[in-house]
């Protein structure tokens, strides 16, 4: 950088100066040479000369010292753990890049129609300043399985146990030996019949579930034509004896019980505050089947498991997705911005739909910056790394893990495998190439 | 935006008309914006989400949703950010954080520009091969590098230093900025550029006071994007330090205990965001127009 290499400038007569006198034959290499001396040092040493000895080094074992052919890269497809994160980098690259161009070219078109798009682009964009591995935590965050914590899974729960709310006595389990559960409802063992009382005991009710209303619950009397029973907390401090209303066992009011006739026929009726019921008139000699319906014991919605082994790979993506998606609109808004517009209201004046406008002409003339985009993607999905880090838990790493992932953990934990890790990373390399002699098509054609 | 509407064919009511058409073209827009407000809310969620959760002690954070801050508000405190800007690995890290950020990214920017002068303006032979070499290396992946680097790193003991940590980042940020930096000098008027030669002015002095002044914009596009993205890494520091960590890693060494860790993680991962995002509000359109001149990285 500090070599001074200008001599006297010639004096320049002629409007074409740039040519230097003969004799000065190796002027232009010394002048380009000094401007290029740093970066042609800084690009060979770190990426030209590594990017030599990687290739070399993967054909070498674990230490270094003997050939192997080309056992390493067998190893990444029989090895089962590398074979997953080939095919889930595979997945990455189906999905990823269509999908961000497609959520790019579909927000950008729409923020044309909204008067805040201006700050619409900024929120959406936003995430490309932060760090892959800062999104991934955050979304590892909004991913928790517990519907407590976790924001999605919250989200959902809200929605679903609003349609379909959880039960007042989510957790109970039969009492006693004549009450037995069966597919999510609680109901006697043998059947009854009218004058007989119906002892329904429950254990292993949460204390908040128990109603405020509740009081000791009393043993019931059947009327002759009828049946009358009792829902209660058959469990005591001490334990006590179950399929026996004891002393200090609490009746459970507001529990709708079921009877269902020899007729098929089925009536219900709601527990008192001291857990008792009755129902009346039924056929004399009738036997009735006596228990508690399936929706007083329903569970609240339990959480979409994102980060175990069969989703983290999707919950990866969708934060993924979040980080790039900002990046595409603001691209191909930029590009949509360069349309011409007459040929868009021309197309509108002579009666196309939005929609023909969007399919026949904006889609057309946007192709070179929808390319460019899903190519950077293409790039980028081959190379994620940080992301997936953050978002799989330790336990699931070996499920969500890709390519490069799969390179540092064989490289640089564990059990340290430079050979086999070179192979990885020249894969990697192998992979992008295509892309890259894409991008040098590109830019000789942009010369001409 | 301004779709100009045809005057009303009708001279009786064209106030009318047109207000009409303007309630339709609103009411058509209805569902557009109802969707772009749920985006907007879905991209914006989880930021916020992030940073209430920092407000939480562990314990509060284990049992509770970030969104009970806004019916029990004596959950939030600023516990954790104290407990952090009095811990010592946290603080060192944001200054090694920061030194990485601005070697890696005035280093590059000094080399790439004198680079990307030569590849636009000095006539020399194999200069579009080179060229082209230089965009060919845009894609090769760091992990090409990983191993021999630090083989080379230990060997000549610079291994776990933040000058090693900029190199790395200054050769993987060279293509990019040489890329980007050439395609603007390219497009400052030649006349300009012989005017200064006719003068007998250097190359030096040609690039120094025509070419850099000229190419700030673009230098500045690149600068806010090479730091944005120097500040960013994990691998590069995972690999090839160990006891000079940016935040990234240190908040990495706490990612095992997730849970239990949550009141260091979630406000280190937020702090980790501000001054990107900062930059990244305050410079937005130097980032766009390095975004939109590259598209490659």
């Amino acid at each position: 950088m500090s070599s001074d290499v200008t001599a006297a400038p010639p004096p320049a007569p002629a409007p074409e100066p740039a040519r230097g006198p003969r004799g000065e034959r190796l002027r232009p290499y010394l002048t380009a040479g000094s401007f290029l001396l740093p970066a042609i040092a800084l690009l060979g040493i770190w990426i030209v000369y590594p990017t030599v000895w990687t290739v070399i080094r993967s054909f070498f074992d674990r230490a270094g010292d003997t050939f192997v052919g080309i056992d390493n890269y067998r190893e990444i497809f029989t090895n089962d753990t590398l074979l997953k994160a080939v095919t889930n980098n595979l997945i990455w690259v189906a999905v990823v890049p269509a999908l961000v161009t497609a959520l790019g070219l579909i927000f950008a078109v729409m923020t044309e129609r909204i008067s805040w798009s201006a700050a619409f682009k900024l929120v959406v964009f936003m995430p490309i300043a932060i760090s892959l591995f800062a999104a991934g935590i955050t979304w590892r965050l909004m991913l928790d399985f517990d519907p407590q914590r976790g924001t999605v899974n919250a989200a959902i729960a809200s929605v679903v146990d609003t349609v379909r709310p959880p039960g007042p006595l989510t957790g109970a389990r039969p009492a006693g030996a004549e009450v037995v559960q069966q597919g999510g409802a609680i109901l006697l063992r043998e059947p009854l019949q009218p004058g007989q009382a119906a002892l329904l005991g429950l254990t292993a009710i949460r204390a908040a579930e128990v109603p405020e209303d509740a009081v000791q619950a009393v043993q019931p009397t059947a009327p002759p034509d009828g049946i009358a029973g009792v829902v209660w907390r058959d469990f005591r401090p001490g334990g006590g004896e179950q399929g026996v209303v004891e002393p200090d066992e609490l009746g459970i009011p507001g529990v709708t019980v079921e009877i269902r006739g020899p007729d098929g026929a089925t009536r219900s009726t709601t527990t008192a505050p001291d857990g008792t019921f009755v129902f009346e008139d039924l056929e004399p000699r009738g036997a009735y089947t006596v228990g508690i319906g399936s929706d007083t014991f329903r569970r609240g919605y339990g959480g979409v498991e994102w980060l175990g082994s069969s989703l983290v790979t999707l919950s990866a993506i969708i934060a993924y997705i979040w980080v790039w998606a900002g990046f595409a609109m603001v691209v191909i808004a930029a590009g949509l911005a360069a349309l011409p517009r007459d040929l868009l209201e021309a197309a509108r004046t002579d009666g196309a739909s939005e929609w023909q406008v969007f399919r026949r002409i904006t889609v057309p003339l946007l192709a070179p910056v929808l390319t460019v985009v899903f190519i950077t993607m293409l790039i980028n999905v081959l190379k994620v790394f940080d992301i997936v880090l953050a978002v799989a838990p330790a336990s699931v790493q070996d499920d969500a893990a890709v390519i490069a992932l799969s390179m540092w953990r064989v490289a640089f934990t564990g059990a340290s495998d430079f050979g086999l890790g070179s192979a990885i990373a020249v894969l990697l390399f192998v992979l992008v190439i295509p892309i890259l002699a894409l991008n040098i098509r590109r830019f000789r054609r942009e010369q001409t | 935006m301004t779709t100009a509407t045809a005057p009303a064919p009708t001279a009786t009511a064209p106030e009318r008309e047109r207000m009409g058409a303007r309630a339709v073209r609103v009411l058509t827009r209805a569902p557009t914006q109802v969707v772009l407000i749920i985006v907007a809310l879905v991209w914006l969620i989880p930021t916020i989400g992030l940073f209430l959760t920092s407000l939480m002690s562990a314990q509060d954070a284990s049992e509770n949703g970030w969104w009970q801050i806004f019916t029990e508000p004596g959950l939030a405190t600023f516990d954790n950010y104290r407990a952090i800007f009095e811990n010592d690995d946290i603080t060192s890290s944001l200054v090694t954080t920061a030194l990485i950020a601005v070697g890696g990214t005035a280093l590059p920017i000094v080399v790439a520009a004198l680079a990307a002068y030569a590849f636009a303006w000095l006539e020399f032979p194999g200069r579009d091969w080179l060229f082209v070499i230089v965009i060919g290396l845009l894609v090769v992946p760091v992990q090409m590098a990983l191993i021999p680097m630090f083989s080379l790193y230990n060997d000549t003991g610079i291994f776990d230093t933040v000058i090693s940590l900029i190199l790395f980042h200054t050769a993987f940020g060279l293509p990019f900025a040489i890329f980007l930096l050439r395609n603007f000098f390219i497009g400052i008027p030649k006349e300009l550029l012989e005017a200064a030669r006719m003068d007998g002015a250097s190359e030096w002095r040609i690039f120094l006071r025509v070419v850099l002044p000229l190419g700030l914009p673009a230098i500045a596009a690149l600068a806010v994007f090479q730091f944005i993205w120097t500040w960013n890494d994990l691998i590069v520091a995972l690999t090839l330090a160990r006891e000079t960590q940016p935040i990234t890693v240190a908040i990495f060494s706490q990612l095992r205990q997730f849970g239990a860790n949550l009141d260091l993680i979630s406000p280190a991962a937020f702090i980790s965001m501000v001054i990107p995002l900062a930059l990244f509000f305050a410079f937005q359109r130097y980032f766009v127009q390095g975004l939109l001149a590259g598209a490659v990285k």
